[in-house]
């Protein structure tokens, strides 16, 4: 086997081995412990890049074995896994930074790190994954490998979360176990990169292919928060700041929406998709999840549970584009993936600095906030700005692709819900931004951490910024090569190139 | 041998002599996968007159699965019964029993004979049952004398059915009887007595009665073997007769009503596993649910034996079936092991003790948890493979309806492992004094986790060993011609 050959497994397994490692040493090992993650997680980032560069230059990326009779672990790189692989590299070596000065001084840290290692392992493997039974396989790893982050703290609000958070994820799992072994008796192994597996059997099976479909959704839709099946995600946010930063970004929300486009594009294809009727379903499920979710974030006062519902809304604007025919509705999922993930994470960033600074949960004590951390609330405002969808922010390139996309395929409705979810967007966003900046303090500022110069611990800080910096450039420099909006394209483009 | 050893030389001698056995079954294994199938006629005679052994690639499975899960509760065992508050009883004959028990388990999966099983089985029922009552406790006790009836009946059964096939063929070895095999209604008879005194044996649903209360009074390491290993010597023996002796006069009826029976095992096993409130209560129902898995093979393979020996869906259903008996051989001895660190050290084994598990003995917690993840059958896993296998052989073979009880078993199955977990995960303000456990009984647990989890990893050896020799080669060699 050559490099390139194992270079998928050595991405996977460069979280994975730390993560290990960090069990077997003693909880105290700090400097020990901080070495080998950001070790990892740089180096993780590294591999992807140089993986990157070399399929720019048309290398290919392959590993598999055979586990048994026709069950095969297969480790693929294409250019959707690097967008989400490059997502998930970056925000972990972000998050990673956030969570050791976050949790500094609290126990069982080890623990901690130990399996947010093995969580960020897990959607590397889905990323990665060629063919859905290694997605099966990372989607269920996944679920094992987030719940002792959910039941962190040991509250009793915790493990409330953490067995309303397993009982829907198992229960998705067992459907989407269904699910894949019924598209595996249809149509075999289910390589991502052969579509079409399915086309031949669409007069014969069409009534199988549909009800399919429908498992399959049904399975990945409790990770992507489709409403009904979202109601886990609003509850896991009693996690600490980090893991909901990267719960709502990257790990479990994004392997749902991921996995949606995979069966989408790469399982159905999309002419099968289309020939069968599927899409329209998905489309209008998608826009009452959008709909639904602002509304109950209106609602929320508690600030991270108006982002997790916020989470909700967003997150179904990948599947709304999936489900929108045409390769501009398909660009504008494909980088919504990426957008959403980095301005959430700076979203559940300022909350957790809010919270750990000043000891704030709730929407109504953030008056006159600004003033006391400038610094995080500007974060904030151009995050909320992006969600909102307000130019030349991240948020905007998706939205506009998404509304295009909707007018070309001939749906003006869509039009109207992404229209609606931007109001509504506003209007629990900017009551934030308008209390922090230009409403006068409550009072006194009761301080949890101190730090010399700045509002807060600059790690706590630093994340922040830099995701609300990335969020901004990736909005502006949308046009130029490097962009996510330019892998968006040429990902699209191919699935489209046959038409 | 080991009766007349000087009590403090047993453990090491027994040690020693579970290394050696295991070596030797995983070099039969090795020798077995390389030159195909072994027989060998004690004393020279061929049969019909002399005594065979014969090894293929099924009895060397579980040889090594004997061998492997055998040498790490010997290992556990030498601490566990080296602990001063485990001394009561008749303790010192642990290691004899054991390794009189571990030889006839191997003697089962090696014989070729009909009486010859029988012996085995009846040495490993006495055994087992001996084994259950060491510690002399009441309530060891009288599960212990319901185990031993439930042990004795089942074997009269099956030498009854023994007597009736000799009667009628004249001939006891495996082999020979399946050549003269005919029909007819005393063969139907004998069959029928033998499989219903296996199935006794193995606590199917609703013969499981004695299961539960004898494997949860045994010590750790008993509970850990009883659970692991003797059940599925009679399932074994089960599978061996049902596919290599009355392969042509099994009916379809026959093996949809044996999975019928593994189906109400799993949900009710399960389900009642779910209800317990002490935790070796709990491994042991678990124990029976579990086992139903394994018996959803037999409507598979038989509807396939009907339907010719190249149906798609046999290798699955074979391979599904086998690692079942594989991966919860591994996982509960993991677990059994794991709960008797925890009743060593916390003194309870009720199942709101566990608070703070997770803190207090993470390297136990952990291998409950990998012991769980298996039994659920998450990936990756020994159990997700069995899972996968059987649940794409029953939609192969269009059998759809054992589907939702694989399901409902795992998901009953994730509510008991996660109730527990959950629990471990909860912080106490009471800091609980712990009583020190020897480092190897955590480690050993740990391992057996491990293992159910990698064997999950890597199906394709364990497929290579079952190859040789195996009833379905046809179909075997079919699937991979056309896979390929």
């Amino acid at each position: 086997m050559t490099l390139n050959e194992w270079l998928p497994l050595i991405i996977v397994a460069s979280s994975l081995v730390p993560g290990l490692v960090i069990f077997f040493l003693a909880e105290h090992q700090v400097t020990a412990r901080t070495v080998l993650n950001l070790f990892g997680a740089t180096l993780k980032l590294l591999l992807v890049l140089v993986v990157y560069y070399g399929i720019l230059r048309g290398n290919e990326y392959e590993f598999r074995y055979d586990i048994g009779v026709d069950l095969e672990f297969s480790l693929r790189v294409d250019l959707l896994s690097l967008l989400f692989a490059i997502l998930s590299s970056i925000l972990w070596l972000v998050t990673t930074l956030y969570a050791i000065s976050y949790l500094e001084g609290s126990p069982n840290r080890r623990r901690f790190f130990g399996f947010f290692s093995i969580c960020v392992t897990a959607s590397t493997g889905i990323a990665l994954s060629g063919n859905i039974v290694t997605f099966f396989i990372f989607y269920e790893f996944l679920t094992l490998a987030t719940y002792p982050l959910v039941v962190h703290r040991g509250t009793e609000a915790a493990l409330q979360a953490g067995r309303t958070y397993l009982w829907y994820t198992i229960g998705g799992g067992t459907v989407l176990f269904v699910g894949v072994v019924w598209l595996f008796v249809l149509g075999g192994s289910m390589e991502f990169d052969r579509t079409g597996a399915l086309a031949g059997l669409a007069g014969e099976h069409s009534g199988q292919l549909k009800i399919l479909f429908w498992v399959l959704i049904g399975g990945l839709g409790v990770k992507a928060a489709l409403v009904p099946l979202h109601g886990w995600l609003p509850i896991a946010m009693v996690a600490p700041a980090p893991v909901s930063a990267l719960l709502h970004a990257v790990a479990v929300v994004k392997a749902g929406a991921f996995g949606i486009l995979r069966v989408v594009y790469d399982v159905y294809g999309i002419e099968l998709a289309e020939e069968l009727g599927l899409l329209t379903g998905l489309a209008v499920i998608a826009s009452v999840t959008i709909i639904y979710g602002s509304m109950r974030a209106l609602a929320q006062d508690d600030l991270k549970r108006r982002l997790a519902y916020s989470t909700v809304s967003q997150l179904s604007y990948i599947a709304l584009g999936t489900a929108t025919l045409g390769v501009t509705g398909s660009i504008g999922a494909l980088v919504h993936l990426v957008h959403q993930g980095v301005m959430k994470i700076t979203l559940f960033f300022c909350a957790g600095n809010l919270a750990e600074t000043l000891g704030l949960h709730k929407v109504s004590e953030l008056n006159g906030v600004g003033r006391r951390m400038p610094l995080t609330m500007a974060a904030f405002t151009v995050a909320a700005f992006g969600m909102i969808g307000l130019p030349p922010i991240a948020g905007f390139v998706s939205k506009w692709y998404l509304g295009l996309g909707a007018l070309e395929a001939g749906r003006p409705w869509i039009v109207a819900v992404l229209l609606t979810s931007s109001m509504l967007n506003a209007a629990y966003f900017l009551p934030i931004v308008h209390a922090a900046w230009f409403r006068e303090p409550d009072g006194e500022w009761t301080v949890k951490r101190r730090a010399r110069y700045l509002e807060t611990s600059w790690m706590l800080l630093a994340p922040a910024i830099a995701t609300a910096v990335l969020s901004l450039a990736i909005g502006l420099f949308a046009a130029t090569q490097w962009s996510p909006l330019e892998m968006a394209r040429q990902i699209a483009e191919a699935w489209y190139a046959d038409r | 041998m080991c009766f007349l050893l000087p009590a403090r030389l047993r453990a090491p001698t027994g040690l020693a002599v579970a290394a050696v056995t295991a070596a030797a079954a995983v070099a039969l294994a090795w020798q077995v996968a390389v030159d195909g199938m072994i027989r060998h006629n004690l004393g020279g005679w061929d049969a019909p007159l002399g005594i065979g052994l014969y090894a293929d690639g099924l009895s060397c499975v579980f040889l090594v699965l004997t061998g492997v899960v055998g040498l790490l509760v010997s290992v556990y065992a030498r601490s566990f019964f080296s602990l001063p508050e485990e001394q009561e009883g008749a303790t010192k004959l642990f290691w004899p029993l054991w390794l009189i028990l571990w030889g006839a388990l191997n003697g089962m999966f090696l014989s070729a004979d009909l009486f010859n099983l029988y012996v085995t089985i009846e040495v490993v029922g006495l055994a087992a049952v001996a084994l259950t009552v060491l510690s002399g406790r009441p309530p060891a006790l009288v599960a212990g004398l319901r185990y031993l009836l439930a042990a004795i009946a089942g074997s009269m059964a099956y030498l009854m059915g023994v007597a009736l096939i000799y009667g009628s063929v004249s001939a006891l070895d495996l082999q020979v009887v399946a050549q003269s095999i005919e029909g007819g209604s005393s063969l139907r008879v004998a069959f029928g007595l033998m499989i219903a005194g296996l199935l006794v044996k193995t606590a199917v649903f609703p013969l499981h009665f004695w299961l539960p209360s004898a494997h949860s009074s045994a010590q750790a390491p008993v509970s850990a073997i009883l659970s692991a290993l003797v059940v599925k010597a009679s399932f074994y023996l089960i599978l061996r007769l049902w596919v290599d002796v009355f392969d042509g006069s099994v009916t379809v009826a026959a093996g949809q009503a044996l999975g019928a029976l593994g189906a109400a095992a799993v949900l009710w096993g399960s389900y009642q596993a779910l209800r317990q409130r002490r935790l070796k209560l709990m491994v042991a129902h678990s124990t029976v649910g579990q086992i139903g898995y394994m018996f959803l093979l037999f409507p598979l393979i038989t509807l396939a034996h009907q339907g010719g020996a190249d149906a798609p869906w046999l290798i699955h259903a074979w391979t599904g079936g086998i690692y079942q008996a594989l991966a919860h051989g591994l996982a509960k001895a993991a677990m059994f092991l794991a709960v008797g660190v925890f009743v060593l050290a916390v003194g309870s084994d009720d199942r709101e003790a566990t608070v703070d598990l997770v803190g207090r003995l993470p390297m136990t917690t952990f291998a409950l948890a990998l012991a769980g993840v298996s039994l659920i059958g998450l990936p990756p896993s020994g159990g997700f493979v069995a899972k996968w296998m059987l649940l794409k052989a029953t939609f192969t073979s269009g059998q759809w309806w054992w589907a939702p009880v694989i399901l409902i078993g795992s998901f009953l199955t994730a509510g008991y492992v996660f109730m527990v977990l959950r629990q471990a995960f909860a912080p106490t303000k009471t800091p609980i004094q712990l009583k020190p456990v020897p480092r190897a009984m955590e480690v050993t647990a740990l391992l057996l986790g491990a293992a159910a989890i990698l064997i999950g990893f890597r199906a394709e050896e364990v497929l290579f060993l079952l190859d040789v020799e195996a009833p379905f080669q046809e179909a075997v060699e079919a699937e991979e011609g056309g896979g390929l």
